[in-house]
């Protein structure tokens, strides 16, 4: 039973991980360079619906949706106005460029007079609901994270399956040139990406903050999300998910019953471990180059 | 402007390249060792820092700049590197050996972190070194018996057979003489064959393989070496901040590493020192200027933090060569009066390549 518990509190936990993997994935996938900012668009989103309900008295799925919805527009604008400009260049620059948006994005949380600084809760209707099921305690915050992350996954799944756009991305993130070669408009969809991402982020934000609340370092919770893209294979949707469920649970089991400390790097040695045993991740593809 | 009429290939890698070099070097040789006459006590013990940091430099430029691998857990190197010199001079050892020590086992860190990085590459190569740099971090604040955990750890002046460092202009000098005989080294090793094989190796892993460089091998150096530095580099710094905790070598620590580098300007030596001299400075020219704007602003906590990363974004996007390339172009731009034109740095891909073949 036990063990069951710990296992259900790994994966609501895990499922953000892959949240915010999957903004990784997305980027990754389309523009090729990682995104160090996903874990602070998180931290923003969070921030957004707090302030939708608190400053502006939105009731909470209005707040949810227009936070969701203005941090889309906040991903299209980042790269529209910091990312396209480098394109082509090295992926090492975009790296640095993403640490640099992330850096100015917690400052600027933080300069915020008598907000930044201080953590906040975000008020849901589904708090301290606890259901009670043949001797498992379930919180109803893990059953929401659970549920959306599946939801999410799904309409993902199917915009990339079935809708135009998504099947452009998908040939986009196979050969850019070619992709542009057959009138895919690439630097658009680069922009829809981002802002996609940045909607995944907020929606792991809003849904990580009534488990730890809002705060403005909270977007460090990303790091832990890097370990979870490469379990998965960086590169690969739904590798994102199972690599933060894994990590979830790893994590999670690893701090029950290993000594303390071990929990806060179970995430970084699975990750070294894989990286050891399989470069590419479970449900990575293997590139080669020919000369 | 100077032209230098090549007419052998010694002449590509003398170490002087003509006698303006001799003479500005030593010019800046004769006002560092001047310093501490020159400056306040305060200032001076700013300029150690930035020695110690652009000893950290030189070996992540080496890594990153050079070779072509960055790391996210560079402060992991230092942080080795400072734990072991202060554990081995509290143990009463003469501070070159315990110096020598720090950088040999930080080497050795390295070598057990480039071995696994070999596999990898690109952005997973940073996700390994970003993990190895927390796993190291939660040993420094879990090894209580040796590293104090987070209590801390206080260290011992540097003392060598009868000599003690105690003062901070003798600190100073210690300092000054590593970090002239890092750059020396690191310059030497540039225009020796391994350097040749790092530059290789970053700019096409196949054509240097197919050229006959041993990949593991010099990939392997690179990261030894690089650690190497860090390590003494962390050494000195253990000494001149007397204390020691973990939280000084997290992730944030080798972000500030991997800015400092960038900034500098990658694929330079000089960007090391420059980018040290900034990433000490800034907090400086920040505290100074906080005084004229508004309140709000001024005290905010978040404003390192955003002039940090404002510098960053602004770096990678108007000077991608950092304050080096900055300089050059400037440079260039009065050698060549009338003639100087748009772009005449610029090496950039035409369209956007993958990388993930690379």
């Amino acid at each position: 039973m036990q063990f069951l518990q710990l296992v259900i509190s790994g994966i609501a936990q895990g499922c953000i991980y892959g949240l915010i993997a999957l903004g990784f994935v997305l980027i990754y996938k389309a523009t090729e360079t990682v995104s160090f900012a996903q874990g602070e668009l998180m931290m923003l989103g969070a921030f957004g619906g707090y302030a939708a309900i608190t400053f502006l008295g939105m009731p909470f799925w209005l707040a949810v949706l227009s936070a969701i919805a203005a941090m889309a527009v906040f991903g299209v604008l980042v790269e529209r106005v910091v990312i396209r400009p480098i394109l082509g260049q090295p992926a090492f620059s975009i790296v640095m460029l993403t640490i640099g948006i992330g850096y100015v994005a917690r400052g600027a949380i933080t300069m915020i007079p008598g907000i930044g600084t201080e953590t906040h809760t975000l008020a849901v209707p589904y708090r301290n609901e606890i259901w009670k099921a043949g001797g498992l305690v379930i919180n109803a915050e893990q059953v929401v994270v659970i549920v959306a992350t599946a939801l999410l996954c799904a309409l993902l799944y199917a915009t990339f399956r079935y809708s135009k756009v998504g099947i452009a991305m998908q040939a986009a993130s196979q050969n850019q040139l070619a992709a542009y070669y057959m009138g895919i408009p690439v630097r658009r969809l680069n922009s829809l990406v981002w802002g996609l991402a940045a909607a995944v982020a907020a929606i792991a934000g809003l849904l990580l903050a009534p488990i730890t609340f809002v705060h403005a370092n909270m977007g460090f919770i990303g790091l832990k999300a890097f370990p979870a893209a490469v379990v998965g294979g960086f590169g690969s949707l739904p590798g994102a998910i199972v690599g933060g469920l894994i990590i979830g649970i790893v994590e999670s089991l690893s701090g029950f019953y290993l000594p303390e400390g071990f929990k806060d790097i179970a995430a970084y040695i699975v990750v070294l471990l894989m990286l050891v045993v399989m470069p590419n991740g479970l449900f990575g593809e293997k590139l080669r180059k020919k000369v | 402007m100077r032209f230098i009429f090549k007419t052998d290939y010694a002449q590509d890698i003398r170490l002087v390249q003509h006698g303006g070099h001799a003479f500005w070097y030593s010019l800046l040789g004769l006002v560092l060792a001047a310093a501490p006459w020159l400056m306040s006590e305060y200032l001076l013990a700013q300029l150690t820092f930035v020695l110690i940091y652009g000893i950290v430099g030189l070996g992540l430029m080496l890594l990153a700049g050079f070779t072509g691998l960055f790391s996210l857990g560079h402060a992991a190197f230092f942080g080795v590197g400072a734990y072991a010199q202060a554990v081995l001079t509290n143990m009463g050892w003469p501070f070159p050996l315990a110096m020598a020590v720090a950088g040999l086992l930080a080497a050795a860190v390295g070598v057990v972190v480039g071995l696994p990085a070999l596999r990898v590459k690109g952005i997973y190569l940073g996700i390994a070194t970003l993990a190895f740099g927390f796993i190291v971090e939660e040993g420094f604040a879990r090894w209580e018996s040796v590293t104090g955990g987070n209590s801390g750890l206080a260290v011992d002046v540097p003392k060598a057979f009868g000599w003690a460092a105690d003062g901070a202009t003798s600190f100073y000098f210690v300092c000054l003489v590593t970090a002239v005989g890092a750059t020396l080294a690191c310059r030497n090793l540039l225009r020796a064959p391994t350097g040749r094989a790092f530059v290789a190796i970053r700019d096409s892993e196949i054509s240097a393989q197919s050229m006959g460089i041993h990949l593991a091998y010099y990939k392997t150096l690179s990261f030894a070496i690089s650690a190497a530095l860090a390590g003494i580099g962390g050494a000195l710094y253990a000494h001149q901040i007397r204390f020691l905790s973990p939280d000084q070598f997290n992730i944030i620590q080798s972000i500030d590493l991997l800015l400092m580098v960038v900034i500098g300007g990658l694929g330079s030596l000089h960007g090391a020192f420059l980018g040290a001299i900034f990433l000490i400075g800034l907090p400086q020219a920040i505290s100074a200027v906080k005084d004229f704007l508004p309140e709000a602003i001024g005290n905010a906590p978040g404003l390192k933090a955003v002039v940090y990363g404002a510098v960053l974004i602004a770096f990678v996007l108007f000077e991608p060569l950092g304050l080096y390339g900055r300089w050059l172009k400037v440079r260039t731009w009065f050698q060549l009066f009338p003639f100087y034109r748009q772009g005449m740095f610029r090496r950039q891909k035409a369209f956007q390549k993958s990388e993930r073949l690379r």
